[in-house]
């Protein structure tokens, strides 16, 4: 089985963003980047499949991106993944122009089954993996916590208001990862030492057009701290009461 | 000529979803304001309240309709609206961001070669083109964004468009059209509910618990709260890691980004991941022993206090007003 997954290199969930010279993106100084928290259970996923698959199983992690992607598809290799793609582009971030250079790797590479994160914790578009599909005519399940895979059949379920979705479907499949689908891995110290003979093949992106034009970023308004009611169960009629006269919530 | 712009409703058990409304509204007022013409979409089985959508102002729906397609099928929803949208010449398509709408939005976008905006929270066609605001990095910071491909798709964030009742009374012209071989390569064959809990991305009010109530088994402190409240129960990422609570409950940058109108936090310190997951509430209560805790930041009330003392005083004060 040719199994890809494809990774993206985010700002930590920790950073506090601020807003770039160019008013657009922000200004990366400072800012450490870490392999997309929902790639680690896609990454997982993969290596679990190539475990189950044997064989001449192979997975290779694909990223859109700059130079500085190299570190977040190391990552991947480290974990355990055979081999790296890096698609060279320094300014792609609208979903449809990564979705298409996705979808040409994916589809001369011949993957039939390829695991995302269900979105980038940069963007937050979440549309990375259904459009990629499209593109491919493949299959897609997203926001996925459990995977089962026989012959041809996949068999997913997906979280949904109030519970899950049991969705059935064929290969070939894109899978978009959600927190819960299993526990990832750490990358063993061999793991890492292996790592540093893995090939990361780097070629261009394929080109696409760009549908998203950001116009401007900005902060959002900051919310003023409000008032400090009391330090004990005094204080809890003041708050009924204002909860019911002021803000009128409950 | 393209000059429509279609709302697609969500049905979940045979019924409209409260934010199909707030997709046909939105639909309506874009229509109005960029001089096109509004019509909603609907896919399912029987359905009972399709004509409650004519109430926000769209005169004319069109329910695909098959017993197979009561539950979500990823492929025949996106082949059924795609062709209808070429054949009408769809300028806009606009969707509620519910899990079926994200997930079908960005098909619709790759099949449609259409750009698509997700989570968007203000739209303003002023200028005679849609500029839309939607969070990105968790909400940490705003964007807008327009889009320049010829069909244009926006996912609304569900509870933020407001439904707006035009006509009472209308009685909007339903189109029946029978799907007689639907597309169901990849479908849902069975629902798992959870045991009746109430979803936090789809709640009123939410109260979350944290690390401060010291182990899983204290969390009843926090479900009886919500219980009154009529509220769903919301955790930080702390207790989510630790095994305490389902996944599904974790507010924050790696789980859920909720705007209830109320968000009671109980012993959650804020940190800057949970933060920008839960900051655009309306209003917050902060519960915790630490007064220096970031909660406190982005609180409009808060007690600095014991939560095993004052989440219990606070239920039982709810409970008299309540009864």
């Amino acid at each position: 089985m040719k199994i890809a997954v494809c990774v993206s290199h985010v700002p930590d969930t920790a950073t506090k963003v601020k807003v770039g010279a160019d008013q657009k993106t922000i200004d990366p100084s400072g800012v450490t980047y870490i392999v997309n928290p929902y790639d680690e259970f896609a990454i997982e996923e993969a290596l679990k499949m190539k475990e189950k698959f044997g064989g001449d199983s192979e997975v290779t992690a694909i990223s859109v991106g700059s130079d500085a992607n190299k570190e977040t598809i190391r990552k991947a290799l480290a974990m355990g993944v055979d081999k790296g793609i890096l698609l060279k582009d320094e300014n792609r971030r609208d979903s449809f122009s990564i979705s298409k250079a996705l979808a040409a790797e994916i589809k001369s590479q011949g993957f039939e089954l390829v695991f995302c994160g269900k979105q980038s914790v940069d963007y937050d578009n979440s549309a990375v993996p259904q459009l990629t599909a499209e593109l491919l005519e493949f299959s897609c399940v997203t926001v996925v916590v459990s995977l089962n895979i026989d012959g041809n059949k996949v068999t997913a379920e997906r979280e949904v208001e109030g519970g899950k979705e049991v969705v059935e479907t064929e290969l070939p499949v894109i899978i978009g990862a959600q927190k819960g689908l299993n526990e990832p891995r750490y990358a063993s110290l061999k793991g890492i030492m292996a790592s540093k003979k893995k090939i990361i093949e780097e070629k261009p992106a394929a080109s696409a057009e760009q549908f998203a034009e950001v116009i401007s970023m900005k902060k959002p308004p900051e919310k003023q701290p409000g008032r400090i009611l009391g330090t004990d169960k005094s204080a809890v009629p003041e708050l009924v009461r204002l909860l019911r006269e002021e803000a009128k919530v409950i | 000529m393209a000059n429509k712009i279609l709302a697609i409703l969500e049905q979940r058990d045979n019924k409209l979803k409260r934010s199909a409304f707030e997709a046909v509204s939105t639909a309506v007022k874009l229509a109005g304001e960029l001089n096109l013409e509004g019509e909603a979409v609907v896919i399912g089985a029987d359905i009972e309240n399709i004509s409650e959508a004519g109430k926000y102002g769209i005169t004319k729906i069109t329910h695909f309709k098959n017993d197979q397609l009561s539950n979500y099928s990823t492929s025949a929803y996106t082949k059924i609206i795609c062709n209808y949208a070429r054949e009408t010449g769809a300028a806009y398509i606009v969707i509620a961001g519910t899990s079926l709408g994200k997930d079908l939005a960005p098909h619709i976008s790759g099949r449609l070669i259409a750009g698509c905006l997700m989570d968007c929270t203000s739209l303003d066609a002023s200028s005679g083109e849609v500029i839309a605001t939607r969070p990105v990095y968790a909400g940490k910071a705003l964007i807008e964004v327009k889009l320049n491909s010829e069909v244009k798709i926006l996912v609304l964030r569900p509870n933020v468009f407001k439904a707006e009742v035009i006509d009472e009374n209308a009685s909007p012209n339903i189109v029946t059209i029978n799907i007689d071989d639907p597309d169901l390569r990849t479908r849902v064959t069975d629902i798992k509910k959870s045991e009746g809990k109430l979803d936090v991305a789809e709640a009123d009010i939410i109260v979350s618990g944290g690390r401060g109530l010291k182990a899983p088994e204290n969390f009843h402190l926090v479900e009886e709260l919500a219980d009154v409240l009529g509220a769903a129960v919301g955790a930080s990422r702390a207790v989510v890691d630790a095994g305490w609570r389902d996944h599904r409950e974790q507010v924050g940058q790696t789980g859920k980004t909720v705007s209830p109108s109320l968000y009671v936090a109980c012993g959650i310190s804020g940190a800057i991941q949970h933060l920008a997951g839960m900051s655009s509430s309306k209003y917050i209560v902060a519960i915790n022993k630490d007064k220096d805790a970031p909660i406190f930041n982005v609180a409009d009330y808060g007690i600095a206090g014991d939560i095993f003392e004052v989440l219990p005083a606070l239920t039982e004060e709810i409970k008299k007003i309540k009864s």
